[in-house]
């Protein structure tokens, strides 16, 4: 009987400890939200900042962060998932496959500041893409692989072998087998995970600090050696280095980076769900 | 043709893509196998997948050639002295690396039981529904972008922390270590989650079996058979806590002091991660200042490499395999 | 067995985890120095308690055990006197000469027409004609056709289990091969599917060189012209079907198939 209530009790703990976890989730959506509609409009969306940032709109650090985002897709996509097509249908089990996959585990922990310092020295300084779209993109884009490629390759294996053997046993190359077969399988899979990569790139500030991104600079980039405002950075330059900036444009800045990142979320995680429940095998 | 043929090579399952000599009309060497595109493909994916060791390689030799100037120009004593003025040539890192260790050791002080908690609430004692709402706000966090975080433990709870502490600032180590708590929950509960999936039904049987309840079986059997997959998790959500970046700079208040006093953790702090973030950008290229940010930022890579390593050993240790797939 | 040979193995033998120092596990030997010849236009039985080597054995003879790694293969295996394994053999053009079908019927993500045509298109076959009457061909070879006809462009998944593993039949057929070889192609099967498998094979034997690993010792006294009995990876007895299922040589083969071990 004591065993009994001792256990309700213990249950119980477990289940506060849950909720301290999850209510401060829920607090900075929501305050966040709460706070910020006020400040979001069409003007807030679409018009160029004024008067040093306390008015106006966040249209160039919008379009700056989506430039980057896509500039981080072009570079990341291929090389991720030709790596975990590597590792997954190639690589047999050596020294050198665990090369590789001890470099990707790395590669995922190295700190983002740490990658915002190989941007710099690699992208802008030694091959001369300045403070660019180009270098920044292409920072964000290392810092994805290692994502891109683990989720990319856990989708992979998780088409059963058999349809590999079939796909030989008809004929099939290797490579026939993977585009014909694998890769169509796993395409969900893949795209949870590119997405899972790009929202990372899309809500990071450390890597772009030196490599791209740019304090005020009201006008849309040109070129992708353009240097460019970010939604990420902005929001920090607006809340640590503007004094009187009005709280609600903060607010709203941190809204329309919320939105769009959890948004990409929402879609993988959506997209995840749907095809694991839709899967045949 | 037997045996001694037999070599490493021939056993790869890449065989097909070789380019095999044509020979006989319905013969078996109407070579088919032989695309240049499927060649090109193939080797090019091959050159991609390795590529991952090249970044790693490429960014350690960048940070060294940009960092170990430091080591010429900065006396060691110096370096690793306890004042950190660049404007007057001192660069003693000593009180970033405390720092960092500082706000990491407390934020896994925070996350380690709520992490662990939560993954056995999840995994083992919350009803159906209770998982689908619980799983899906810790993905969200793992989301949120740490400048968002950032700003609101700026303006939310740090005020709450100077407040409580009846402190001059809210800006302290323990807010950043708050923060880096729940950033670094969703790393620790999932794969602590992972671990406790992994542990065999035998064992909460065979536990539940001689007369335990539920709740002695999870932390005398459960817990106990996950725990190298436990260890793996407070090893990455280590990582991640050592190398967050944003967040920490909005938050500890950035003074470079020693954390080393009683009352260090409620006071504010400076991490080598806010010192290169802040410093970075308006630094010359090619000054000692420049340099000894790129060797800050060595330290943090060797540090997060060798936290990385042990995880990664745990896992390879538990997923040996055979052959491939 | 005075004909020429189809496939004729000489001293062949075969280790899993043959180099496998890095991974640890234990060297297992599934063939040991197997001569067999597998007479044309017959089918052909190996049959045995499993772990004798019996689907290690199909798998070599169309190089599906390629994909594995750390694995070593020992002797020679011969297609019409051809050695399979010599260096100018294109393994894709053996695939498609040696077809082979599963245990478990496992069509491909897709329509019926295109599990039936997919070995063809793989094989660069663009030609809507040829590619139609091969799947009219194919699905009449195993027997489906009737019960298809329909639904050519139903998804494969759709059908029931033993029709998929005829349309897995008939998924080899299409490319004409000259050696078909299905490995325990009933075990997940009713037994009139079953019955109908068994049935189409009994013609396809006119055109192909059959060689199958029944699910029982009774299905293969049904279908076998030839029989051979494995045991423990090696070769106890091999002979014609009858003989081989009734009046046993080898005292094991004669325990194994009245029941006394299995």
């Amino acid at each position: 009987m004591r065993q009994r209530i001792m256990q309700r009790v213990g249950f119980a703990l477990l289940a506060l400890t849950s909720l301290i976890v999850v209510v401060p989730i829920l607090l900075v959506v929501g305050i966040i939200v709460a706070r910020g509609l006020n400040a979001v409009s069409w003007e807030f969306l679409t018009a160029m900042p004024r008067e040093g940032m306390r008015a106006g709109g966040i249209l160039p650090a919008i379009v700056g962060t989506i430039l980057l985002t896509l500039g981080t897709a072009l570079a990341a996509i291929p090389v991720g998932v030709a790596g975990a097509i590597y590792l997954s249908e190639y690589a047999s089990d050596n020294i050198f496959t665990r090369s590789i996959r001890l470099a990707i585990i790395n590669l995922a922990g190295i700190p983002s500041v740490v990658y915002g310092l190989f941007g710099l020295g690699l992208f802008v300084i030694f091959l001369r893409f300045g403070t660019s779209i180009l270098a920044g993109s292409l920072t964000l884009a290392i810092m994805t692989l290692p994502i891109i490629v683990s989720t990319t390759e856990e989708a992979l294996r998780s088409v059963p072998m058999e349809f590999r053997t079939v796909s030989a046993s008809l004929g099939g190359t290797r490579w026939q087998g993977i585009w014909k077969i694998i890769l169509p399988q796993a395409f969900p899979g893949i795209v949870t995970g590119v997405l899972l990569g790009l929202l990372r790139a899309a809500g990071e500030t450390a890597p772009i600090l030196f490599t791209v991104a740019t304090f005020f600079l009201p006008r849309l980039p040109q070129s992708v050696f353009d240097q460019t405002m970010a939604l990420p950075y902005h929001l920090f330059v607006i809340s640590t280095q503007v004094p009187g900036m009005p709280m609600e444009i903060q607010y709203g800045t941190a809204l329309v980076l919320l939105v769009l990142v959890l948004s990409l979320n929402l879609v993988a995680t959506l997209l995840r769900s749907y095809f694991r429940r839709r899967r045949q095998w | 043709m037997c045996g001694a043929r037999m070599n490493d090579q021939e056993q790869q399952p890449r065989r097909e893509a070789r380019v095999e000599p044509v020979s006989t009309a319905r013969g078996l060497g109407q070579g088919r196998d032989h695309h240049w595109g499927e060649f090109l493909v193939e080797n090019a994916i091959r050159v991609l997948g390795f590529s991952a060791i090249g970044f790693v390689v490429l960014i350690f030799l960048f940070l060294l050639q940009e960092g170990l100037p430091t080591f010429f120009r900065v006396e060691l004593p110096i370096l690793f002295g306890q004042r950190w003025y660049p404007t007057f040539d001192l660069y003693g890192t000593m009180p970033l690396i405390l720092g960092s260790v500082l706000v990491t050791i407390v934020a896994i002080a925070i996350a380690l039981p709520l992490g662990v908690a939560t993954a056995v609430f999840v995994r083992e004692v919350a009803p159906n529904w209770a998982r689908e709402i619980l799983k899906p706000m810790i993905e969200t966090l793992a989301g949120i972008p740490s400048v968002v975080l950032g700003f609101f433990g700026m303006t939310i709870v740090a005020p709450l922390v100077r407040d409580v502490l009846g402190a001059p600032t809210g800006l302290t180590a323990f807010t950043g270590a708050l923060l880096l708590a729940y950033m670094s929950l969703p790393t620790i509960i999932s794969v602590a989650e992972d671990a406790l999936d992994a542990v065999p039904k035998s064992y909460r049987d065979a536990g539940l079996a001689m007369g335990a309840t539920r709740w002695q079986t999870i932390w005398r059997v459960v817990v106990p058979a996950a725990r190298s997959g436990i260890i793996t998790a407070i090893m990455l959500g280590m990582g991640r806590a050592i190398g967050e970046t944003m967040a920490v700079m909005m938050v500890t208040g950035n003074a470079a002091r020693m954390p080393v006093t009683a009352d260090s953790l409620f006071r504010p702090v400076r991490t080598m991660t806010a010192t290169i973030a802040a410093e970075m950008g308006e630094v010359a290229r090619g000054s000692t200042h420049y340099h000894v940010l790129f060797g800050v930022g060595i330290i943090l890579f060797v540090l997060t490499f060798m936290i990385n390593l042990a995880a990664a050993s745990v896992i390879f240790q538990k997923r040996r395999r055979g052959g491939l797939r | 067995m005075v004909e020429q040979p189809k496939i004729h193995l000489e001293h062949v033998g075969f280790t899993y985890n043959a180099t496998s120092a890095t991974t640890g596990a234990e060297p297992v030997e599934a063939l040991k120095d197997v001569t067999l010849s597998i007479p044309p236009h017959a089918i052909t039985v190996i049959f045995g308690p499993s772990g004798g080597g019996k689907t290690t054995l199909l798998r070599l003879i169309n190089r599906l055990n390629d994909m594995l790694s750390g694995t070593r293969r020992t002797g020679q295996v011969l297609l019409d006197g051809q050695d399979i394994y010599a260096h100018d053999v294109s393994v894709v053009e053996l695939r498609r000469r040696v077809g082979m079908v599963f245990s478990l019927p496992l069509p491909i993500p897709g329509t019926v027409r295109h599990n039936v045509t997919y070995g063809l298109q793989l094989a660069g076959m663009r030609d809507q004609t040829v590619l139609d009457n091969a799947l009219v061909r194919s699905l009449q070879q195993a027997a489906l056709w009737d019960e298809v006809k329909d639904r050519l462009d139903d998804p494969a998944t759709a059908l029931s289990g033993g029709q998929q593993q005829r349309l897995c039949i008939a998924r080899s057929l299409a490319l004409e091969p000259d050696v078909l070889l299905l490995d325990e192609p009933t075990s997940g099967l009713d037994p009139i599917s079953t019955a109908k498998v068994e049935h189409s094979l009994m013609e396809l034997k006119k055109h192909y060189t059959i060689v199958i690993v029944p699910h029982s010792v009774q299905q293969g006294a049904r279908v076998a012209d030839y029989a051979a009995f494995f045991l423990m990876g090696e070769l106890m007895e091999a002979g014609p079907g009858r003989q081989v299922f009734i009046n046993p040589k080898n005292k094991r083969t004669e325990d194994y198939i009245t029941g006394r071990f299995g």
